[in-house]
C-alpha cells in the first residue's frame, strides 16, 4: 500500500512517514501543495494525506485540482481548525474524512486503513459475516449460531459499522461520528459504555469474544485473536 | 392597556431627555409669560397716560377759559363743547352751588360721586345710536369758588375695550407659544432619544456578540456625533483586543497543543517501534508509556474543551446555526446517555414535547445536553429526568436530578471555568462543562440557570434550566 503525505510540518511529517511506514506501507512526502499535486497527479497512490495549510496550494485547493483531474485517490485532510464549518467545506472540497490536529496516531492510521477499505468494499452486501455472527441488513437481524440476538437500533448500527471495519481498529472518536453523527467530546466515556452493552449481547455466553478492546486506540472486531 | 401606558410614563419620565426638555419647556413658558405680562402692562399703562394726557390738556383749556372770561364765560363754551356728538367722548357737567346743571352733556350729576375736588371715575348713562348704555368714565372734579362745581371726564370704553383686546390677544399668542413650545420640547426630546437609543441599540447588539456594529454617524459634527465617533474608536479597539484574544488562544492551540500531541505521538511511536524489535509491550517500560499517553489525552482533552468554550463565547460560529428541532437533539442526548444511567444505577426520564424548533447549532447544543446529563449522572444520582417544553415562545430544556443539590450562593461560581465544587476532585472531570454550557445558551441568545428542583420543598436535587427564543 502507497501513501502521500503533503504536510509542510517537518515535525509532524516525520511522525507521519516513521508511523505509517512502521505499519507497513511505503510512504513518500511533500511539504508543497503545488508539489504535492504534481505527485498525487500520477494516480500510483491507495490513499492522501493533505495538511490544509500549505505552502504554495492551499490543501482544499489541491484536493479539488484532484478531485477536477477525476482521480479519485481517497484522501484525508489534517487541520488545525476544529469548527464543524471547516470540516463541511473540508469534505465538500473532495475529502473523504477530516481529522483536527493534534491527533493520536492511533486514530490517524485507524482512519486511513478504514479509507483504504472503503475503496475495496463498495459492493452492495445484505448480509455481514463474521466467524458464527451473521448480520442481515434487510431484515435488520442479528444471530449468532443459532441464536437470535435481539439489538436496540443503535446497537445494531454499531454492531454494523463494526462488523464493516471487521479486522480493524475502530477509535471511539470513529464510532461517534459515523455511529450517532456527533462532533464532540464527550466528558465520560459513553462509548465505552455502549460497547460494553453490546458486548454483553454479542460475547456473553459465547466462548470465544469477538469484539475486542484495544488499548489506547478503540475497538476491534474479529474472529480469532 | 393602562398599565402598559402607565409604565411607558414612568419610563419616560425616567429619561434625561424627558427631564431636559421639560426643564426647557418651563424656563420657556416662563420667559413667554413674563414678555407677554410686559407688553401687556406697558400697553395698558400707555393707554391710561393717553386719557390722562387728554384730560390735563381739556383742564388746562378750560381753565383758561374761566381765568379769562369768568364763570358765564367757561358755561358757555363748557355748552359749546357738550353740542353735538364731537365722537372724542369728553364729558362735561357745570353745576351752581345746590347741584342744579347749568351745561353739560351729562344729564345729572353721576351717583357716587365725591363731592371734594380731585380725579374721580364712575359709570354713565349714554345714549349710542339710540341704545341706552352704561359706559365707564374717568376724570377729574373740580370746585370753581361760588360753590360751582366743574366735572370733565373721558369715556372710556374705548380705552377698556382696546386694553380688552390687547388681553386677549397676547393670552392666545402666549397659548400658541406654549403649544409650540410642547411641540418643540417633544420634538427635541424625541431626537434626543432617538439619537440615544441608538447608540443603546448598537452597544445591545456589540454585547450579543456583533462586534462588528457600530453607531451611525450623521455627519453634523455635534456632541452626538462626536460620542458616536468615540464609541466607534472604543469599539474597534475592543474588537482589535478581542481579536487578539481570539488569537492568543488559537496561539494556544497551536503552542501547546501541538507539542503535547507530538510527545502523545512519540510515546505511541515507541509502542509500534517496541512491538517489531524486543518484547517491550508486555513489559512494565510499554505500562509506563500507556499510561503517560492517557495523561496526554486527558490534557489535550482538557485543551480541547477550553478551546471549544473559547469558540463558542466568541460568538465566531454563530452563523452556523440553522433550525432544529430541540426535542429531536434532546432526545438523541438522552439516548447516548440512557446506558450511562443504566450502569450508575440511575432511573433517567425523558419529557420532552414533541417539535420544539429553535435556531441553532446542533453539534453545541448536543454538547451541552450531553455534559448536563453528565454532570446530572456524575455529581448528582437518584432520579435524573430530561425534559423540553414550549411556552409563550420560549424553548426550555430542563435537566434535573434527586442529588445534592447545589447550594444557592455557590450557583454562580460553577458555571466559571475549572470550578469543581467537589473539594478532593476525585471524580474524574476538569469543571468546564457547565463552562461550555453557558457559552453555549450565550451564543444562542438564551439563558442558563440553576435552581431547585421543586423551589420551596426542601426536596433535595438540582435542576438545570436551558431557555431559547422559540421558532
Amino acid at each position: 500500500m502507497k501513501l502521500l503525505v503533503v504536510e509542510d510540518d517537518r515535525e509532524t511529517a516525520n511522525y507521519l512517514v516513521k508511523g505509517l511506514s512502521e505499519s507497513g506501507y511505503t510512504v513518500d512526502q511533500s511539504g508543497d501543495g503545488r508539489e504535492g499535486l504534481f505527485l498525487a497527479s500520477s494516480g500510483s497512490y491507495d490513499a492522501i494525506i493533505i495538511d490544509r495549510m500549505l505552502p504554495g496550494m492551499d490543501g482544499l485547493a489541491m484536493l479539488g485540482a484532484l478531485r477536477a483531474a477525476e482521480i479519485g485517490t481517497p484522501s484525508l485532510i489534517l487541520s488545525a481548525l476544529g469548527s464543524v464549518d471547516d470540516r463541511v467545506k473540508g469534505l465538500r472540497a473532495g475529502g473523504d474524512d477530516y481529522l483536527v490536529k493534534p491527533f493520536a496516531f492511533s486514530e490517524l492510521l485507524a482512519r486511513i486503513e478504514a479509507l483504504l477499505r472503503r475503496g475495496a468494499a463498495s459492493t452492495a452486501t445484505t448480509k455481514l459475516r463474521v466467524a458464527d455472527l451473521e448480520l442481515d441488513l434487510l431484515t435488520r437481524s442479528v444471530r449468532r449460531g443459532e441464536t437470535g440476538i435481539d439489538l436496540l437500533p443503535r446497537e445494531f448500527q454499531l454492531l454494523e459499522y463494526l462488523m464493516r471495519n471487521t479486522g480493524h481498529v475502530v477509535t471511539r472518536t470513529m464510532l461517534l461520528e459515523h455511529v450517532w453523527d456527533y462532533h464532540f467530546d464527550p466528558q465520560t466515556n459513553v462509548i465505552d459504555v455502549h460497547v460494553s452493552r453490546l458486548r454483553q449481547k454479542i460475547d456473553r455466553n459465547f466462548e470465544r469474544p469477538l469484539i475486542h478492546t484495544v488499548r489506547g486506540a478503540g475497538y476491534c472486531l474479529r474472529a480469532a485473536d | 392597556m393602562l398599565r402598559r401606558l402607565l409604565s411607558y410614563l414612568r419610563r419616560l419620565v425616567r429619561t434625561h431627555a424627558f427631564r431636559l426638555a421639560s426643564l426647557y419647556f418651563i424656563v420657556f413658558a416662563v420667559s413667554v409669560l413674563g414678555v407677554l405680562f410686559f407688553v401687556y402692562w406697558m400697553s395698558a399703562d400707555f393707554i391710561e397716560r393717553q386719557t390722562q394726557a387728554t384730560l390735563d390738556a381739556e383742564i388746562a383749556g378750560l381753565a383758561e377759559q374761566y381765568a379769562q372770561r369768568g364763570l358765564s364765560g367757561l358755561v358757555q363754551i363748557v355748552a359749546a363743547r357738550s353740542a353735538g356728538d364731537r365722537g372724542d367722548g369728553m364729558l362735561y357737567l357745570v353745576t351752581d352751588g345746590s347741584g342744579h346743571p347749568l351745561a353739560g352733556n351729562i344729564t345729572g350729576w353721576p351717583e357716587g360721586t365725591p363731592v371734594a375736588a380731585g380725579p374721580v371715575a364712575f359709570n354713565v348713562q349714554m345714549k349710542i345710536k339710540g341704545v341706552t348704555q352704561t359706559q365707564p368714565a374717568q376724570g377729574a372734579l373740580i370746585v370753581i369758588p361760588d360753590g360751582y362745581r366743574l366735572l370733565v371726564a373721558r369715556d372710556i370704553s374705548d380705552a377698556a375695550r382696546y386694553r380688552e383686546r390687547i388681553k386677549m390677544t397676547l393670552l392666545w399668542s402666549g397659548l400658541v407659544a406654549l403649544v409650540v413650545g410642547v411641540i418643540g420640547g417633544a420634538v427635541m426630546s424625541r431626537n434626543l432619544l432617538r439619537r440615544v437609543e441608538q447608540v443603546n441599540r448598537t452597544a445591545e447588539r456589540v454585547m450579543g456578540g456583533n462586534l462588528s456594529d457600530r453607531v451611525p454617524l450623521r455627519g453634523s459634527r455635534d456632541e452626538f456625533d462626536q460620542l458616536a465617533a468615540n464609541l466607534n474608536n472604543m469599539l474597534d479597539q475592543i474588537e482589535r483586543l478581542m481579536a487578539g484574544m481570539r488569537e492568543v488562544s488559537d496561539n494556544i492551540a497551536h503552542d501547546l497543543r501541538t507539542p503535547l500531541a507530538r510527545l502523545r505521538a512519540r510515546l505511541e511511536l515507541s509502542l509500534i517501534g517496541s512491538n517489531s524489535t524486543n518484547g517491550l509491550e508486555d513489559g512494565a517500560q510499554a505500562e509506563a508509556v500507556r499510561a503517560a499517553i492517557d495523561e496526554a489525552d486527558r490534557l489535550l482533552a482538557t485543551f480541547n474543551a477550553l478551546l471549544n468554550i473559547a469558540e463558542a463565547e466568541s460568538g465566531a460560529r454563530r452563523n452556523e446555526a440553522e433550525p432544529l428541532d430541540l426535542a429531536q437533539t434532546a432526545r438523541a442526548a438522552a439516548e447516548l446517555y440512557e446506558p450511562v444511567a443504566e450502569e450508575k444505577g440511575c432511573a433517567l426520564k425523558i419529557d420532552v414535547e414533541p417539535g420544539i424548533m429553535i435556531r441553532g447549532d446542533r453539534h453545541l447544543l448536543s454538547q451541552a445536553v450531553a455534559n448536563l446529563l453528565d454532570n446530572a449522572l456524575k455529581y448528582g444520582g437518584g432520579e435524573v429526568l430530561l425534559s423540553a417544553h414550549q411556552q409563550d415562545g420560549r424553548a426550555a430544556l430542563e435537566v434535573s436530578d434527586t442529588g445534592p443539590g447545589i447550594p444557592e450562593e455557590e450557583r454562580d461560581v460553577v458555571f466559571d471555568r475549572f470550578v469543581r465544587l467537589e473539594p478532593s476532585r476525585s471524580t474524574p472531570g476538569n469543571g468546564l462543562g457547565l463552562s461550555l454550557v453557558r457559552a453555549v445558551a450565550r451564543l444562542h441568545n438564551g439563558t442558563v440557570a440553576l435552581g431547585e428542583v421543586d423551589p420551596g420543598s426542601g426536596q433535595p436535587g438540582l435542576k438545570v434550566r436551558l431557555e431559547f427564543a422559540a421558532l
